[in-house]
């Protein structure tokens, strides 16, 4: 996939699909350690050993229609091709996390993309009663976003109220300006 | 220097919202996009965003939420759009040049773009 954030989305969709009501996604870039780890953890539905193995393995779908370029197991190669991995640990009934690493600086490294998109992909979920714990760190540098602190401040009013979605997504978007620009300085 | 956003605003747009929901007239128009692994890998992502573009642009005052596989992978990215009291529109095939066409004859117009529709769900 031609952007990591797309499989960002993916995975938070996944842990949506499991019903999950905590997630949490975790980004971190070390440039001295030359390292970009992605986690996302939840605790939904979890899966047993079987589905676990069949989930990373590179034939399993339960879909019979195109999948491009997405999924676990092209995760998993995408990250073994940037000298990384993926981890998946799972249990049933408690959750699941999903731990991806690369080699930051990776030539087959897919850029990161558009994350503000991504997120607002997820936070505009018409899901209800969950909430997303988000944080990137890059080196030394720090931005986030915690739903459940953002609903409290809001009250009845919902994240996808087009007053609300528009600004979480500025604000989303100048978080992450000026997160690079301080990790670039 | 700009001015760096904080969280607590929201407390202040709450004030706003809740106060504009009664002088405003609500579209009641909500837009549903597609973004389970088959809508994404079509770019379903790219087709939201072109959506929120448009709607901030024209200042149209319309819902936007996302939900999972709706299994017709073949067509995604798949949008639905839902007005009060009429049949539940999905469009399939949407890519990001389609949207402002959408939007500026559905939600502007109120004319369903027929050629582009794959799917009718009356209101419940
Ligand atoms: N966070 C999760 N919690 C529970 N089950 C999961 C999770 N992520 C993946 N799975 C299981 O693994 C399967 C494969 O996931 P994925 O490769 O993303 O494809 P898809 O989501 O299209 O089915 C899912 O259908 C689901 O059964
Ligand atoms: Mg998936």
């Amino acid at each position: 996939m031609r952007e990591l954030s797309l499989h960002v989305l993916d995975l938070l969709e996944n842990s949506l699909a499991a019903g999950a009501s905590q997630i949490r996604l975790g980004i971190e870039e070390d440039t001295r350690a030359n390292l970009l780890v992605i986690t996302v953890a939840d605790n939904g539905r979890g899966m047993d050993r079987e589905t676990q193995a069949l989930a990373v393995g590179p034939f399993y779908t339960t879909r019979t229609t195109r999948h491009v370029g997405l999924g676990l197991p092209l995760l998993k190669a995408a990250a073994e091709r940037c000298e990384g991995g993926l981890e998946l640990h799972s249990e049933v009934g408690v959750g699941t996390t999903v731990r991806v690493s690369f080699q930051r600086d990776h030539i087959d490294r897919a850029p990161m993309g558009d994350l503000v998109s991504t997120l607002m992909g997820a936070l505009l979920s018409s899901r209800r009663g969950w909430d997303l714990v988000f944080t990137h760190r890059f080196d030394q540098h720090e931005f986030g976003l915690d739903t459940s602190e953002a609903r409290e401040l809001l009250g009845d009013v919902p994240l996808t109220h087009p007053a609300v979605r528009e600004w979480l997504e500025s604000y989303l978007r100048q978080g992450y300006e000026e997160l690079y620009e301080q990790g670039a300085g | 220097m700009p001015q760096i956003k904080s969280l607590d605003e929201l407390r202040n747009l709450r004030q706003q919202v809740e106060r504009d929901i009664s002088t405003r007239r609500h579209t009641g128009t909500t837009i549903i996009v597609g973004m389970g692994t088959c809508g994404i890998a079509a770019g379903a992502r790219d087709t939201m965003h072109a959506i929120l573009e448009e709607l901030r642009k024209r200042e149209i005052d319309a819902n936007v939420t996302t939900v999972g596989c709706i299994g017709m992978c073949a067509k995604e990215p798949l949008v639905d759009v839902e007005q009060a009291g009429q049949p539940r529109v999905t469009y399939g095939n949407v890519t990001p040049d389609m949207v402002p066409r959408m939007i500026e004859e559905h939600l502007v117009k109120g004319q369903v773009v027929e050629e582009w529709v794959v799917g009718r769900l009356q209101s419940s």
